[in-house]
């Protein structure tokens, strides 16, 4: 355990992390909950264009349990190792830290010593995770500074008290216990994030695992329950200092990507969808004059449809939301990547002005209407663009298309499979499909993707670019 | 051993020592007029930062005189070494751990308590202690006609912990110096050797020092 340099996929900056050797596999959460009695596992992808099996499933770890349903899942250790307040740049980023969403149950899973054979190395159960953080439904995990941070969708005891933030320890993996000290009337989480040179944390609201575990709840939509604010704390005293509301309208705020270098005050959140016309929004926060504020500056619309070919929940509103579920920003801070699931497209904004972003590239694959196939898949494809994940170097992208088990049968209703594809970026600006790449997964389905050494929605930097 | 002398040279190599760690702060000031682009940041924030340290090594001072007035030398000397290889063994296991600090947004202030904090929890003063008694004891042999002298020593250890923290001072300021106009960040990726490793082998020799001073 003891190194005696740091380890070498830590950067102090985002641009210096932009030299990083290209990454040679991927770890991809697996899903199996509501089929097939499987459990759900770890994939690993070989991503190395110099293997015989480049863009195949080279190993399949499968967990001990049923019926975890892995959602996101992060490493223990990096960059965010050498902030200089507390630095311990000889941990080693090695293991990956994998909270089963409806389990409550955390893995933590060790990638060495073969990166291609990672193994089960501690399982915290259900009620030690739920007693120690007063949390349950463990979602993102971020390593920060001073221990890892967990969100979380509910509350220990069921569905009434508020989602939050719990902290692992760095080394041992314990759960150290809820982060909030004063968490002001915040009640729904989801995503959160942090600037860590402004000492602040955002985090974004989805709903009450009651809205979401057995399916999206229409009613619930329609009457404007979901989540629609962004919450701003204080990172060092743990406290919420700022509330933002986007509107009743705007529900399901997600993803949330704050600009990598710390002198930049500004980041991204994704909205799913508006209950006035089914668009999809991005919106910009930023600092003026001491205070936070949010504006749109995304807006994709809804595309009419006809309602034979729409699933059951969208028939009567004759179009087809583009729903995005997830974004993800380049470590340069130049392009956002907008996953429209719904619609089946995977958009590439120009960022450099995050006050005005241009669309600059556009890939089209699957979609609850088109279905648009790949060139290396047999059939037209079910899901569309979900989790995104970019190269450390900004050109490759990579997506799945899974969203939520019980989402991805309302929306995808025919028995969707998971599949992951690649995306090769044209450093300025423009985007393809790699015709080549195309990862079947079969009917088992696929999440959050992890790339080797770290990638564009893991490490934090306290130094600037 | 390294007859009166060695003591002040101790004083000082330790201060240097301190220094150099970039846990304990140079790399915080420097990290700070990155951060607001300008450079005269890097240099205002050691002073807090030197501040604080020596706060943290002057409580060791207070220790070593309150030590004095119930306990022989030799006594004191033999207690240091047993602490210190204790919190030496510790610290080999537990490198890693820092005290809990979140923040950099910092002021004069914070900067000074969190550099006292930091030298507090990792022994900085603790490891000096045995330097220390030997200041105290090369003093006390030096007035010895002094008679009812209220703190023995207690001038000289003041002395030595300016000497101690205007070293640390220098060396800080060089370090950023040079990282800051020579080499850029990416060394911290090249050249950035188990500190926290070191600095619990640095205990466990100072154990060995008070150690072979009391026999």
């Amino acid at each position: 355990m003891a190194l005696w340099k740091p380890d070498p996929s830590f950067y102090p900056s985002a641009r210096m992390a932009m030299q990083a050797p290209p990454e040679r596999h991927a770890y991809v959460a697996a899903l199996n909950y509501g089929r097939n009695d499987q459990p759900d596992g770890i994939r690993v992808v070989d991503l190395d264009p110099h293997s015989p099996s480049y863009g195949e499933v080279v190993n399949a770890l499968d967990l001990p349990h049923l019926d975890d349903e892995l959602h996101h899942f992060g490493w223990n250790a990096c960059s965010s190792a050498l902030c200089p307040y507390a630095p311990h740049p000889h941990l080693e980023r090695r293991y990956l830290v994998v909270p089963g969403v409806r389990s409550s149950r955390l893995y933590i899973i060790d990638t060495k010593p073969d990166p291609r054979r990672p193994r089960i190395a501690r399982v915290i159960e259900p009620e030690e995770v739920m007693a120690k953080s007063g949390y349950s439904r463990p979602h993102t995990v971020h390593c920060g500074p001073d221990a890892i941070y967990v969100s979380a969708m509910g509350s220990a005891n069921g569905d009434d008290g508020p989602g939050g933030i719990f902290l692992l320890d760095h080394f041992s993996f314990d759960v150290i216990g809820p982060w909030e000290i004063e968490r002001g009337d915040q009640e729904l989480a989801y995503d959160f994030w942090w600037h860590l040179a402004e000492d602040t944390l955002v985090s974004s609201e989805w709903a009450k695992p009651r809205q979401f575990e057995d399916g999206l709840v229409p009613e619930d939509l329609l009457g404007q329950k979901y989540g629609h604010r962004i919450h701003f704390w204080d990172l060092r005293k743990r406290k919420l200092s700022q509330t933002i509301d986007l509107g009743a309208q705007h529900q399901m705020v997600l993803e949330l990507r704050p600009a990598h270098d710390p002198r930049k005050t500004y980041g991204f959140a994704g909205v799913v969808i508006s209950t006035e016309d089914l668009s999809a929004s991005i919106w910009l926060w930023h600092r003026k004059d001491g205070e936070w504020r949010m504006e749109k500056v995304i807006t994709i619309p809804a595309e009419p449809a006809d309602p034979d070919d729409l699933p059951p929940a969208l028939k009567d509103f004759s179009a087809v939301p583009p729903l995005v579920s997830d974004i993800d920003l380049s470590l340069d801070d130049r392009f956002l990547y907008v996953s429209c699931w719904g619609t089946g497209e995977l958009h590439q904004y120009d960022v450099s002005d995050p006050f005005n972003p241009k669309l600059a590239g556009k890939v089209v694959i699957g979609g609850i209407v088109n279905k648009a196939p790949h060139p290396r898949s047999a059939d037209p494809l079910l899901g569309g663009p979900q989790m995104v994940e970019i190269s450390r170097d900004g050109r490759r992208v990579y997506f799945t298309n899974s969203l939520y088990s019980t989402w991805d049968d309302q929306f995808y209703p025919d028995r969707m499979g998971g599949w992951m594809v690649k995306v090769d970026v044209d450093p300025d600006g423009g985007i393809q499909l790699d015709p080549d790449f195309f990862v079947d997964f079969g009917e088992t389905r696929v999440h959050q993707i992890r790339l080797e050494g770290g990638d564009s929605s893991t490490d934090s930097f306290c130094y600037p670019s | 051993m390294l007859g009166p002398i060695g003591p002040w040279l101790a004083m000082l190599g330790f201060g240097a020592f301190h220094g150099l760690n970039p846990g304990m702060g140079w790399l915080f000031a420097l990290s700070l007029g990155l951060q607001q682009q300008r450079e005269r940041v890097i240099w205002l924030s050691l002073l807090p930062i030197a501040a604080g340290h020596a706060l943290a090594i002057s409580l060791a001072v207070v220790l070593v005189l309150l030590g004095l007035r119930v306990a022989s030398l030799p006594t004191l000397q033999w207690i240091t070494a047993g602490v210190l290889l204790l919190f030496g063994l510790y610290k080999l296991f537990n490198y890693y751990r820092h005290p809990r600090w979140v923040g950099m947004k910092v002021g004069f202030r914070d900067l000074f308590l969190w550099s006292f904090l930091m030298a507090t929890a990792h022994g900085a003063g603790l490891m000096v202690v045995p330097a220390l008694l030997g200041v105290a004891a090369g003093m006390e042999s030096g007035h010895a006609g002094h008679a009812g002298h209220g703190a023995p020593g207690g001038g000289g250890m003041l002395v030595a912990v300016i000497l101690h923290t205007l070293a640390m001072l220098l060396v800080m300021g060089t370090t950023a110096w040079f990282v800051y106009r020579k080499f850029g960040l990416a060394i911290l990726r090249q050249q950035w050797v188990n500190f926290d490793l070191i600095w619990a082998f640095a205990l466990l020799a100072a154990a060995g020092i008070a150690a072979l001073m009391a026999l």
